[in-house]
């Protein structure tokens, strides 16, 4: 067997990972054609470099990892990215951290190092013009270079250059783990990836934590996924200069992070998620508070989002706006949100469900989008109504029993010689933490892959053929994050 | 006299409380207590104290418009009749004189904007260009219409729709006022056509070409601004307020329908998405559409029997 197959949140023996040659690992990788969701490298000694590649089976929830050696002389091999454009980042990344070379990959620009280096795309012609923005932006959001290459007002290309935030996260998870700074890799995913980094030390520790603690976690996560996603609708329509809409999100979020703030001491949820279940239990009192507070914010959102749908201002601005055909969107490998506002089917949270969700055998939505701003608009409005519905179901589940320990104390050593995968479905797509220890149980490498990661290419072929005006408009439709992709 | 003097301090001081207005109307609508109505005018002050940042790329052009740019709105106003007065300086065709000295002022602006060498702010200059090109034929047909109408061709023609133009005389009233209300909304930069408060340079249009501006110059462009709002609403003061009212009456009358102007701009811009980039002109074509009607009613009335 040339793979191994295993499950979300399952620990995997290094030893029974095969080893091939790349050659034949780029063949068996070509044959399966699944989804990409690792690919790193991870140093093996003697000057050797082990490439781990571990691929999602969406429909069944199956995961397939495999490796190759490469050896000291080895710098280079085929790229797989003239095969499958899905694996460019992946490569290109690979590329950054080893110096491996992938041959013949139409895009091996840096990642996040070297910028000075960087050689942007460049297009002649009388009307052809370049516009630069960035890396430092009007209003307090993070940095990145966006060069465009306008025709008069038409974009017909746009080239994201990020990397400034590079603050060496993964190296410094191995050294120093903690859920501080897994909640400090994203600041609007705390919980998505506190979770995720909690999932892959509980697999490696063996810990088992109680219903309450899960059920507490996919609650923070839902209410993450809301309060995103209603802020998101918020500077949507301010983009688009729609007052009314702003005011009432920017109310209506408040309420949802307030409510977090009551749970855990932090708006974003910070310190409530911890290795072996959650800090702080909640009582009912506040249950009852956050259910009160949750339906008034299910009823404003329904109300403003249909008074926008029925604008035609509004609409005339989202609708075919900033389109990415679901064929392109499956080349290029969109995840979460972005990916399902192009009709894809693709959502960990069922794909891949723990036992805590599966458990509330919820139904799955299939959302119709045709990939425009107006298809994340709606897809984040029904999500948001999703989510809502489901933390007020779990407030009464945990108001009603389930009364016991919300942390489980283990003071294991992890597992030797393992590897872990945990994915997370963060509001913005898969959060996948990946790691692997050694024979004395240490961490040897960790890696993380943040949704955005995927999606920032997406957001590039989004403006192609709009209005370079229209590019702050459909930015916010996919609202993706500088630091997650820097790491 | 004393009313010339008084128009002098509405020229000088209303386009601050409009732009007040327009302010605190947004902040009704969104739910907030907003600024206070003065607060464009502490602004200005403010503004007035700061010391300069000047880009090292830009030439004297750059640091002459704002001064250009404020005199040539502040000379256009004595074109214009104001409150309960005609205008200061009346000639015939004095509206031809009052465009091109707007004009003048933006063709500063355009260049200065160009002078920065930033990308931004030439694609906002652009845009801005664009925009002017379609609003000045809009204009010139209303007016010489109007004026073609009562054959005088001063302001005090626009006084004088009704009388002139009989059954006619409401609608061209309508679709002079349509037409010289969307002219506030583009000049004035104003939702849908631009969005005063938005931090994105990629959808500014005038906002992006002041961007190197700063202390004094802002509040001088910021203020000239306000200024030629005032102007087209003084116009359409101009037709709506009956001739004829007391003095004192007929001011109290423009103040109020400065304020209402004010308000109905800050509803819209509450209430309404910006138009696309590329759907701009077909909303400022609107203008020039309203502005034929004008044309053909004024054709009927004269030459319709």
């Amino acid at each position: 067997m040339n793979w191994i197959k295993t499950k979300n949140n399952t620990k995997v023996n290094l030893n029974e990972i095969p080893t091939l040659k790349i050659d034949e690992l780029r063949e068996e990788i070509i044959s399966l054609n699944k989804r990409p969701i690792g690919f790193f490298g991870k140093d093996w000694g003697y000057g050797t470099t082990r490439l781990f590649v571990v691929l999602a089976d969406d429909e069944n929830g199956d995961l397939y990892v495999s490796s190759a050696l490469f050896e000291q002389n080895e710098k280079e091999y085929e790229s797989l990215t003239q095969v499958l454009p899905v694996f460019h980042i992946f490569e290109r990344e690979f590329y950054e951290q080893f110096g491996i070379k992938p041959l013949n990959h139409p895009w091996l620009k840096p990642l996040r190092k070297n910028q000075k280096d960087y050689q942007f795309f460049e297009m002649e012609g009388e009307e052809v013009h370049q516009v630069a923005v960035g890396p430092i932006h009007a209003g307090v959001i993070e940095p990145g270079h966006f060069r465009f290459m306008c025709n008069g007002e038409t974009v017909y290309h746009l080239e994201i250059m990020l990397g400034y935030q590079n603050r060496g996260v993964e190296e410094l998870m191995v050294k120093h783990p903690t859920n501080q700074l897994a909640e400090s890799i994203c600041g609007d995913s705390v919980i998505a990836h506190n979770l995720a980094y909690s999932k892959v030390m509980e697999t490696l520790k063996e810990t088992k934590i109680t219903k309450r603690a899960q059920l507490i976690r996919t609650l923070a996560l839902e209410m993450e996924r809301a309060a995103i996603h209603i802020g998101d609708l918020g500077a949507i329509a301010g983009d688009i200069a729609y007052l009314m809409g702003a005011s009432v999100f920017g109310a209506t979020r408040t309420l949802v992070i307030n409510t977090m703030l009551e749970f855990s001491g932090s708006r974003f949820g910070r310190g409530l998620v911890t290795v072996g279940g959650v800090n702080f239990d909640i009582d009912n009192e506040k249950i009852e508070r956050a259910i009160k507070t949750l339906t008034k914010v299910e009823k404003d959102v329904e109300r403003m989002v249909k008074t926008m749908l029925k604008n035609t201002s509004v609409m005339s601005r989202l609708e075919k706006t900033g389109v990415v055909s679901q064929e392109k969107a499956r080349e290029i490998g969109l995840v979460g949100m972005a990916a399902r506002a192009c009709g894809i089917i693709l959502d960990s949270r069922f794909d891949f469900a723990d036992e805590c969700f599966k458990n509330l055998a919820l139904p799955r939505k299939i959302f119709k989008g045709k990939g425009d701003v107006n298809a994340r608009f709606q897809l984040r409005y029904q999500e948001t109504m999703e989510s809502l519905s489901i933390a007020k179901r779990i407030l009464e589940m945990l108001k009603n029993g389930y009364r016991e320990e919300v942390l489980t104390k283990n003071e294991n050593l992890l597992c030797a010689d393992s590897m872990a995968i945990s994915i997370t479905e963060g509001w913005r797509g898969e959060v996948v933490h990946i790691a692997l220890t050694d024979g004395n149980s240490n961490l040897t490498r960790y890696k993380i892959k943040d949704p955005s990661f995927n999606n920032w290419y997406g957001l590039a072929l989004a403006v192609r053929n709009n209005g370079v005006s229209d590019f702050p408009l459909c930015n916010k439709s996919f609202n993706l994050s500088y630091s997650g992709n820097d790491l | 006299m004393a009313i010339k003097i008084l128009n002098i301090l509405i020229v000088l001081f209303v386009p601050f409380l409009m732009l007040g207005v327009i302010k605190k109307t947004k902040a009704f609508w969104g739910g907030r207590y907003g600024a206070s109505v003065f607060q464009p005018l502490y602004d200005f002050i403010k503004l007035m104290k700061k010391d300069f940042v000047i880009s090292t790329t830009t030439s004297k052009v750059f640091r002459i418009t704002p001064v250009i740019v404020i005199a040539s709105v502040l000379f256009a106003a004595l074109f214009v009749p104001l409150a309960s007065s005609s205008a200061i300086v009346n000639i015939e065709a004095g509206f031809v004189v009052f465009a091109y000295i707007l004009s003048f002022s933006k063709f500063f602006s355009l260049i200065s904007a160009m002078d920065t060498g930033s990308s931004f702010e030439g694609m906002g200059a652009s845009r801005e260009a664009c925009f002017t090109t379609i609003v000045e034929p809009a204009f010139f047909m209303l007016l010489a219409s109007i004026m073609a109408l009562s054959g005088n061709y001063t302001f005090d023609s626009l006084g004088k729709i009704i009388e002139n133009a009989g059954g006619y005389g409401v609608l061209i009233c309508i679709f002079a006022v349509l037409v010289l209300f969307i002219m506030i909304l583009t000049e004035g930069s104003r939702v849908p056509v631009d969005d005063p408060a938005t931090h994105l340079e990629l959808t500014m249009i005038h906002e992006v070409m002041i961007l190197d501006n700063s202390a004094s110059d802002l509040a001088l462009i910021s203020w000239a601004n306000g200024i030629k709002m005032l102007l087209l609403s003084s116009l359409i003061a101009a037709i709506v307020i009956p001739q004829g009212l007391p003095t004192g009456l007929s001011v109290l009358a423009y103040l109020a329908l400065m304020f209402v102007i004010s308000v109905i701009i800050g509803t819209i811009e509450s209430a309404t998405a910006r138009i696309r980039m590329s759907h701009v002109f077909e909303f400022i074509f609107v203008m020039s559409s309203f502005a034929l009607i004008v044309l053909s009613l004024v054709v009927a009335r004269m030459f319709g029997g």
